[in-house]
């Protein structure tokens, strides 16, 4: 290991690293402007200068790398004067509009300009005007602001894998641009904000919104996927303002996805703020004790098998085991977590989980997906298989229709069929997971939903066994989840039980007859044509498809609304936590179950949130390690049988996926320019 | 860019030989490494300017993205991103050719062409424009016309210049003086052995 | 005086033929298949005992350079690349070596790429040298048609192309790392270095960027000897170079001369002298726009090499010679090149950037003196800031100007200031 001598201390640290990391390492600061440690080093700010003993000039210290006996200096005179001198030139052509400027509060250009600029301004000219590009819905431009750092074009070419944006012209009139001005062709697009060190680029909807240090910050997990990304809920008063990344190696690294990081504008329409009972066939406003009176009035005389539950994508586990258990006490056993009637196997944690961890991608060295379009099902995610791509030598193959992943893909085909070749070997593709170290499969949650879910299921294991993919150390069979709620409730068992019926065997029982009350539990992805027979609960939050077809309407909380728990789709138990009150008379989901007990006369042992909590962990250890994860132990599950038919998507619109995301104006703008258009549209229309 | 915008641009066959030239001239995969050639010749196929479409051919054929190849075109001032006149004159006014008068240059293709710095001609006819160094300082003043240097310019000479091309005619190019290249105007003084006949005052026949 | 017999660009003014026939008869493509024959080691011991430092403005030892290159071939092909993109305000001599002995460079790329490994040249030409690009592919195409070059070069059993890469207008790209990035089809904007060249350079590869007249001296020096070659001149600045001599001389000219020549000797003997005499002499640029300014009192004893013009706080550069006689505006003069450098900078980096519209501004306010005694000062610390603190030399070359200027014509700078202030003051 190299010996660096920084300020006069000598330091150990890795081969390979730059001074400006050595620099950290040791707990020295330095500054920057274009350095980021996931994006391509492009030394072009000269910010992070230091000097360098027996070198004639200062050295970038993001793009140097230590070698041994380097003796490097970070807080001279001379240092001090070289960063005030590039402050200087960064500012003469910068605006003087921080009163106005979306980024003042959190801009490293202010910061930094507390630490190295001058008191006064020496450049007399006219200071440069560059005119505002237009990026899509999504990014405001303000480019005169504009430090042409790059960090923007890197992050979009290199991290999202879209070519869009690039800096054009050159010297003083060099402009970041998007091509012909589109909107940034990207579901991670808005992390350019974040990475933009000025205020050139910032949240178009959030424009003139807040003022950062006016904004309560409450740490959270996202719930528009089930990659369960860490972000950090920014409200004012009751309302959710904007939503931000938080770190998370383990899991998103520091980026989120454009649905979650806007739809939350959705959390302001269409909103369910009180309950509703259903009176001569029209929706009528109600109290809570009449709500629930309607409930017992419809339960009342009701056999168990007569009363079934589906649990939505967004649904919290603490509410999930309270409607589980409430059921058990009615007698029922007809639940499921399951919207999409997927075939995954409750009993089998490894036929439902991510095995091999996200983080895990990376030490992949092979590929097949399998039905599945992770950059609309987990964008984040996608992120990570494509930073995976870029380390080199790792091989990507794909069942189902050919679409842009953002990195290159060698379509197989679309049938189901051909996983039936790779399980037996006699597809050539099969030859390369085989020799690979590591091999990795994903299977999309929509290839294990169709009729034949099962047998795919059961083919895909089949396949990872015969590549030796599960060994001691690793796990390549993969599911890609996409509902926050999924893992979380076949973890605690929302599913049928002992005769209990499934989501497709209840929406059946439901046009039959069979099943009389029918509760759900913000489920709005089922098809909802024949629930007009049943008497229908609904409790959520917003006024979508559930809803519509309510009795009785129990409002419930957003997931911005409530402190719980969801496990992602590695199997990781992680908490949100409550940013704002739910609206009006609007409730934490888990409370309202509860309370309703009372009024059914099967009360549920739960009085607090931690009860629940107990409850969860009693009903699976899993719920003990919080942020934790579990490796699954191997075993059977999927069935053998016949697959054939093309695999198909399950995502028709990104932008729009859950009640939220569909109440949401802004991603309704997304819709309409992104995938508006023939010109940069990606993924699938389902 | 405000301007109107053919919507299609393909490479004439013979172009489109030189470009399967120009690529095959980089190793296997570095094809990008043509796209300078490429905009070169879409440029001069296109009555010497780049139109949208021509990029995007471009950056089909060298499997680049549109963006990577306009910025090549927006950074490299040789491209030009809007028409410009069927002689396009460049001026060069960096020092060695201002020391010895390009400002007069300047003054003499107003007179003949109406156009001031960057100016088109109402005719189309000419696009005057003030470049840097086009690295022929020993015959300052000078100017490019198309791919022609004029050198050794004066006012007289830079108007009889542009008042040929003006009348369709084809001027000789290279020194206006009589110089045959850089050797010093009142005849060499150097390599006199070997060409006794330069040494003589005045050189300059061609 | 260089004495013909030593001079090495026999057909400079092209009164030859540059074709093959003509090269030839000046003895180019003489047994160069023996040069080839020295080997490696040898041909590259020989060219850093020629002495023979980079021609196109920093002075790097060629053989030195050369010596970078990986010693054995990997499995990344080693590439020669010449740098052709001259574009250096007064500099004008490659063009020459390009339209009248481009067998010269063609030769000097073969041997030179067989020194250091390569199989590949490629001659980055400034676009605007249309004529210039002809001459070099015909040229090229007149080596491959007589065996000089292609499969089997020269008969040696050396594999070894030649291509020509055309610019378009970019003066950066003269700088090595930008004009590889050129190379592979980008922006020209510089690397960050390390990783240097010789070991990652175009299409991630090791290279060597070499100016044309570096390369194309390379066979003579080999032919005559080393001792030949570093006989010539002074110590640490041998050889014969080219010289452009610009501006206000009688005979303006390009002119083949031994290094270290007094630059008033090069001017008067080769370039008519000054316009009005030596005595209407102001100052020089001495080494392309970059280089700092030197007053007639520094030019009147000068030598013109590397080291003499480094102890005069300017440099050798292209040996670029602009010359300004008693009538021009020298802060003008110097502003047009700030502006030049405004319109040159790639915009990568930030005192760049910044810093160069920085600089032409306010010099444009000092042509008409419009500006405070002390912005003179100001205008000195932001040369200073830019200086050194940018990815490539642009920022460098940027600010030497106007330090000069400063330093020489201060009180004419200040006289501006003050002629302005009295001219408004009377107007009021």
């Amino acid at each position: 290991m190299p010996k660096i001598t920084i300020d006069g201390t000598e330091h150990e640290v890795d081969a390979g690293m730059t001074i400006l990391q050595a620099c950290e390492q040791a707990g020295k600061e330095v500054p920057r402007f274009c350095y980021h440690d996931r994006l391509s080093i492009a030394g072009n700010c000269r910010m992070c200068l230091v000097q360098m003993e027996r070198s004639p000039k200062p050295v970038a210290s993001c793009a140097m790398p230590v070698a041994d006996g380097m003796v490097v200096y970070t807080d001279t005179p001379e240092v001090k004067k070289m960063r005030q001198g590039v402050m200087e030139f960064l500012l003469i052509n910068h605006p003087l509009d921080c009163p106005i400027c979306d980024q003042g509060g959190e801009c490293d250009l202010q910061d930094q300009a507390m630490a190295y600029g001058m008191d006064h301004g020496r450049y007399k000219e006219n200071k440069r005007a560059v005119e505002d590009k237009h990026m899509g819905p999504l990014i405001k431009t303000i480019m005169t602001r504009c430090i042409h750092c790059t960090r923007c074009v890197r992050f979009s070419t290199e991290v999202a894998g879209v070519t869009d944006m690039g800096l054009i012209g050159r010297g003083e009139n060099a402009e970041i641009v998007t091509y012909l001005d589109q909107a940034v062709s990207s579901e991670l697009s808005g992390n350019v904000i974040d990475l933009c060190p000025v205020g050139a680029l910032t949240s178009k909807p959030y424009a003139f919104a807040a003022r950062p240090w006016e904004l309560k910050k409450t740490e959270s997990v996202d719930v528009s996927d089930a990659q369960g990304c860490a972000i950090r809920v920014d409200s004012r008063g009751p309302e959710v303002m904007r939503v931000l990344p938080r770190l998370n190696e383990d899991v998103n690294e520091e980026w989120i996805s454009d649905k979650t990081r806007y739809c939350v504008d959705g959390l302001k329409r269409q909103r369910l703020d009180q309950p509703y009972v259903r009176v001569k066939g029209k929706l009528q406003p109600a109290t809570w004790p009449e709500a629930f009176a309607a409930v017992a009035k419809a339960i009342k005389g009701k056999q168990g098998s007569e009363i079934a539950a589906i649990a939505g994508d967004l649904a919290d586990c603490e509410s999930m085991l309270v409607l589980k258990e409430l059921m058990v006490g009615l007698g029922s056993t007809n639940m499921d977590c399951r919207q999409d009637g997927s075939k995954v196997d409750p009993a089998q944690r490894a036929s439902y989980i991510f095995n091999s961890t996200i983080a895990g991608i990376e030490d992949a060295d092979a590929l097949l997906i399998v039905g599945a379009n992770p950059r609309w099902e987990a964008p984040v995610l996608n992120a990570r298989i494509r930073k995976r791509y870029l380390m080199g030598k790792f091989p990507i193959a794909a069942i189902g229709p050919a679409i842009d992943l953002s990195y290159p893909v060698d379509w197989l085909g679309e049938d189901a069929d051909i996983l039936a070749q790779i399980a037996a070997g006699t597809h050539p593709f099969a030859e390369i997971l085989k020799t690979a170290e590591r091999p990795m499969i994903i299977v999309g949650s929509g290839a294990v939903a169709r009729p034949d879910g099962a047998a795919v299921l059961g083919l895909a294991r089949q396949a990872a066994d015969a590549a030796g993919a599960v060994t001691a150390d690793w796990n390549g069979f993969n599911v890609l989840q996409r509902a926050a709620s999924r893992v979380g409730g076949l973890d605690l068992g929302f599913v049928p039980g002992e005769g209990g019926m499934d989501t497709g065997r209840i929406l059946d029982g439901a046009a039959t007859g069979a099943v009389k009350v029918i509760y759900l539990l913000g489920a709005d992805e089922i098809d909802t044509k024949d629930l007009d027979k049943p008497f229908v609960i609904y409790q959520g939050h917003h006024g979508d498809a559930g809803a519509h077809v309510a009795d009785v309407i129990l409002p419930g909380a957003a997931y911005t609304e409530k402190d719980a728990t969801y496990v992602n789709l590695e199997g990781r138990v992680q908490r949100g936590q409550l940013a704002v009150y739910p609206p009006g008379d609007a409730r934490e989901d888990w409370k309202i179950i509860r309370a309703l007990s009372d009024t059914l006369n099967a009360t549920l042992p739960y009085t607090t949130l931690a009860d629940v909590r107990r409850g969860l962990v009693k009903a699976n250890p899993v719920f003990q390690g919080i942020d934790d994860i579990q490796a699954a132990p191997w075993g059977e599950f999927g069935t053998t049988g016949e697959v054939s038919g093309a695999f198909t998507y399950p995502i028709a619109n990104f932008y729009m996926t859950d009640p939220i995301s569909r109440a949401s104006a802004t991603m309704a703008e997304c819709t309409d320019e992104i995938l508006g258009g023939g010109e940069g549209k990606t993924g699938t229309d389902g | 860019m405000n301007i109107e915008q053919p919507s299609s641009f393909a490479f004439s066959a013979e172009n489109l030989e030189k470009a399967k030239w120009h690529i095959a001239k980089y190793p296997d995969g570095r094809q990008q490494s043509a796209v300078m050639p490429l905009l070169d010749l879409a440029q001069r196929q296109n009555g010497g300017w780049i139109p949208q479409a021509a990029i995007e051919v471009i950056a089909d054929m060298l499997d680049m993205a549109s963006i990577r190849v306009y910025e090549v075109a927006t950074f490299y001032t040789m491209y030009n991103l809007k028409p410009v006149g069927k002689h396009f004159v460049q001026v060069c006014t960096n020092l060695p050719c201002w020391l010895r008068g390009s400002d007069q240059i300047m003054a003499a293709c107003k007179k003949v062409t109406g156009c001031s710095n960057g100016e088109t001609s109402a005719d189309g006819d000419f696009t005057v424009l003030e470049v840097e160094c086009l690295g022929a300082c020993v015959n300052a003043p000078m100017m490019q016309i198309g791919d022609d240097y004029y050198e050794d310019l004066d006012s007289a000479t830079t108007e009889e210049v542009l008042t040929a091309l003006k009348a369709g005619q084809k001027p000789k190019v290279g020194s206006q003086s009589g110089r045959y290249t850089c050797e010093p105007a009142g005849g060499i003084t150097t390599l006199t052995d070997r060409y006794p006949d330069r040494a003589a005052k005045a050189g300059g026949d061609d | 005086m260089l004495a013909d017999k030593d001079r090495i660009f026999t057909n400079i003014y092209g009164f030859d033929s540059p074709w093959l026939d003509g090269a030839r008869a000046r003895g180019d493509w003489d047994g160069t298949n023996k040069l080839i024959e020295l080997g490696r080691d040898k041909i590259i011991d020989e060219m850093k005992e020629s002495g023979l430092r980079g021609r196109g403005g920093a002075g790097f030892p060629t053989g030195v350079k050369w010596s970078f290159m990986p010693k054995e071939i990997g499995t990344r092909p080693h590439y020669l690349v010449i740098n052709a993109d001259e574009g250096e305000p007064g500099t004008c001599k490659d063009r020459e070596i390009m339209r009248s002995e481009p067998h010269k460079l063609i030769e000097g790329a073969l041997v030179a790429s067989f020194a250091m490994g390569a199989h590949a040249a490629y001659c980055y030409v400034r676009g605007e040298f249309h004529h210039e690009i002809d001459c070099l592919q015909r040229a090229v195409d007149e080596a491959y048609e007589a065996g000089l070059i292609g499969d089997d070069a020269c008969g040696t059993g050396w594999k070894f192309d030649f291509y020509v890469h055309s610019g378009a207008g970019a003066y950066i790209c003269g700088e090595e790392t930008s004009l590889i990035e050129s190379l592979e089809g980008k922006k020209g904007q510089p690397r960050l270095k390390p990783p240097f060249p010789a070991g990652v350079g175009v299409w991630g590869c090791p290279t060597t960027v070499n100016n044309v007249e570096s390369i194309a001296v390379a066979p003579t020096i080999l032919r005559r000897g080393a001792d030949w070659f570093s006989g010539i001149g002074r110590p640490n600045n041998v050889g014969t170079k080219l010289f452009n001599i610009s501006g206000h001389v009688n005979q303006p000219c390009t002119v083949e001369e031994e290094m270290g020549i007094p630059l008033k000797e090069l001017i008067e003997r080769h370039a008519g002298g000054v316009r009005g005499g030596w005595d209407n002499l102001l100052c020089v640029i001495p080494g392309g726009a970059s280089v700092p300014v030197l007053p007639k009192s520094i030019c009147d004893d000068v030598l013109m090499d590397f080291d003499s013009l480094r102890e005069q706080r300017s440099g050798l550069g292209t040996a670029a010679v602009m010359v300004m006689d008693k009538s021009t505006d020298v802060i003008k003069a110097i502003a047009r090149l700030s502006a030049f450098y405004k319109h040159e900078s790639c915009g990568q980096c930030t005192p760049c950037r910044e810093g160069t519209g920085w600089m032409a501004r306010v010099m444009q306010r000092m042509v008409s003196g419009d500006a405070h005694i002390d912005e003179i000062d100001t205008l000195e610390e932001v040369t200073r800031q830019v200086e050194g603190h940018t990815i490539c030399a642009l920022g460098d070359a940027a600010a030497w100007p106007i330090q000069g200027l400063i330093r020489h014509f201060r009180p004419e700078m200040e006289k501006r200031i003050l002629d302005n202030i009295a001219r408004r003051s009377a107007a009021e």
